[in-house]
């Protein structure tokens, strides 16, 4: 009988541990693939592939972090992809004719205005956030070309420091660290201490209790996709660094990871649950993965039925684990 | 008279701009015709049909973000299937395409109430493994589509013992589109499936405590989107006349006629027609933006801007109805 009592228990404490401390699985999670990494390419695991591995994380963590913020509220930012690879676009035409900080303020603006527009959707016309989003992104990216057709003479240059942040290395770890540790810290500070940040999760877990106790939605909404917007600008402008080529769809294949790295990392699509730090490590796992998926040389196709299947089977573990109910 | 009117005030308003846009065009490019029709019935095609599959998802509350990716795995096995086949082996091959496209829809379906992860996550992974499978069936572009089956969707309508003349502006494509959605969704639509359809999506739980079961009518759901999936991949094969493993725009154009034909996304309201409609209007736009030589990536940004403006008028308006 004590055999039969036994494993329950045993299963109910863990996943209370689990589910007060949702990081400690997914970095389970990821210190296993990296094991197995190892086990598969012994000798992989050096200082070169672990900057390596944080630098095409970094774009992907941040591009991440616009999921991470408008699902907190349950919401979602499928126009990421499209305004990261309009930045860097604007950023990479524009710095041959008027300079590189000009350049990349115009295409900050940009981005600005791309995440105003879905703030202005979302939070005054009370639009689905899916549809506004895609549809911002339909017609930015047809902005996006038809104004490549005006700079298509001008040619790209890549502004200096961007190469720097995006490819370089200081002490054998890549530069854009600089700009992605404080931003991490900033975000992980200010979803929980700062009133914004907690107004995220109350609009996401119960928009009439929010509203009743006084939250002026409308303006969460409108703040938070305007921000959205601009992280999604700042990420094209590393990962113009990191590729060093100007295409009309940089980011474009950036953009389901990102939702899926988020969702890897616990933040739940409806709203109320998760953080950006279980999102940083949500896309690591991915970058991880990729890594490992290539080095199976697999055909293309089976890659990607993999890729699927490992995203669907952690967030469903991972659901179940987690569960409070 | 006046209640039908008013119960379908958004599909007859997309109904007229259809009309609308049609003299558009003919006053546009005088002598846009049968012909004209033709190839824009057959363009159509596809998306019409990815749009109602994703109409029926939406209908019943959910959202299947893989539908591109199971048109291509579609259309590779019906084109690997059809090469060098016989008229009655290509029968046989469509039936196993259509298949194929339950099958895909009822796992999708199933693993969203059985791993209980959101819809939008779930069908997010299984993008990836359909475009995998697709992949796997054919790595470029190949395969052959029967010629009877291009002939269903190819050229007017000629009915024996009826002038061509009265017949032949009907685009095949069009009646082919109208039998589909007619021979699977209508008796759906009437049976007690269909009204489930649209009882777990307008309230689970209600649903739930009214005797549906809840489970098996979302795998049913999406196990139509699916077959329409199969449809629409087998169309892009009939109208190609090859396979093509790389998902083409279906995913977004499809969501952005369902929305438009007054499908409220979260589920419950709206019917087929509206989408339909909503499809050939999106399709016309873009044409007659074509033929008036715009720059086709301005027209991308019309698409949009119709969609998104559509939605926000849309927004406020139900806002201003709940408000009166």
């Amino acid at each position: 009988m004590t055999m039969a009592a036994d494993p329950p228990s045993v299963l109910s404490r863990f996943s209370r541990i689990m589910a007060d401390r949702p990081l400690i699985p997914l970095i389970l999670l990821l210190i296993g693939l990296v094991v197995v990494l190892q086990i598969m390419q012994p000798g992989i695991l050096n200082e070169r592939w672990i900057s390596n591995t944080m630098k095409f994380a970094i774009p992907l963590a941040m591009l991440a972090a616009c999921q991470t913020l408008t699902m907190l509220t349950g919401g979602i930012d499928l126009s990421a992809g499209t305004v990261a690879t309009i930045a860097a676009f604007v950023t990479a035409t524009l710095t041959p004719l008027i300079g590189a900080p000009e350049a990349i303020g115009i295409a900050l603006a940009v981005a600005l205005v791309v995440g105003l527009l879905n703030g202005f959707g979302v939070a005054i016309c009370r639009v689905h956030p899916l549809i506004m989003t895609l549809g911002t992104g339909l017609i930015a990216t047809g902005c996006l070309l038809v104004y490549q057709r005006f700079v298509i003479s001008t040619g790209t240059e890549i502004p200096g420091f961007l190469v720097w942040l995006g490819t370089g290395r200081t002490l054998g770890m890549p530069n854009g660290l600089f700009v992605f540790v404080p931003f991490a810290i900033l975000l992980i500070w200010g979803q929980r201490r700062t009133g914004f940040g907690r107004l995220l999760y109350a609009v996401g877990s119960n928009e009439a209790a929010a509203r009743l106790s006084g939250v002026r939605v409308w303006q969460v909404h409108l703040a938070l996709y305007s921000l959205s917007g601009f992280i999604a600008g700042l990420t094209g402008l590393l990962y113009l660094g990191l590729v060093k080529t100007a295409s009309l769809s940089l980011a474009l294949p950036l953009d389901l990871p990102s939702v899926a790295a988020a969702v890897v990392g616990g933040t739940s699509i409806f709203g109320g649950r998760g953080g950006y730090g279980g999102t940083i490590i949500g896309a690591l796992i991915l970058t991880v993965l990729a890594t490992m998926l290539t080095l199976l040389q697999m055909p293309e196709g089976g890659r990607r039925i993999l890729f699927g299947a490992i995203i669907l089977a952690v967030t469903a573990v991972y659901i179940r684990l987690t569960d409070r109910t | 008279m006046m209640r039908v009117l008013s119960n379908n005030g958004w599909t007859v308003g997309l109904a007229g701009l259809l009309v609308v846009l049609l003299i558009a065009t003919k006053l546009i490019q005088p002598n846009f015709g049968v012909s004209g029709l033709d190839s824009l019935a057959r363009a159509a095609l596809p998306f019409a049909l990815a749009t109602v599959g994703m109409a029926v998802v939406v209908i019943a509350g959910g959202i299947d973000l893989s539908i591109a990716a199971m048109m291509s795995v579609a259309s590779v096995t019906g084109a690997v299937l059809m090469d060098g086949a016989t008229d009655g082996q290509a029968g046989l091959a469509v039936l196993a395409v259509l298949g194929v496209g339950l099958a895909m829809g009822a796992i999708n379906g199933a693993l969203i109430v059985l791993t209980r992860v959101p819809d939008i996550v779930v069908t997010l992974a299984m993008l990836f493994v359909w475009q995998g499978v697709a992949l796997l069936i054919l790595n470029a572009p190949g395969g052959a589509a029967a010629p009877w089956l291009r002939g269903l969707i190819v050229g007017g309508v000629t009915l024996p013992g009826v002038p061509a003349a009265l017949t032949e502006w009907l685009p095949k494509a069009v009646v082919f589109l109208l039998i589909c959605v007619a021979v699977i969704w209508l008796p759906i639509r009437r049976s007690k499936l269909g009204l489930s359809f649209y009882a777990i999506g307008s309230d689970t739980l209600a649903a739930f405590r009214s005797g549906v079961a809840v489970g098996q009518t979302r795998v049913a759901a999406y196990a139509v989107c699916g077959l329409f999936a199969a449809l629409g991949g087998l169309a892009v094969t009939m109208s190609t006349g090859i396979g093509e493993p790389i998902p083409g725009p279906y995913l977004l154009a499809s969501v952005a006629a369902v929305v438009l034909g007054g499908v409220v996304l979260g589920g419950g309201r709206g019917g087929l027609l509206g989408p339909i409609l909503a499809v050939f209007v999106l399709r016309l736009v873009r044409l007659d933006l074509t033929l008036l030589s715009v720059d086709p990536n301005v027209a991308a940004i019309v698409e949009g801007l119709i969609m998104v403006v559509v939605v926000m008028l849309g927004g406020v308006l139900a806002m201003r109805g709940r408000r009166a």
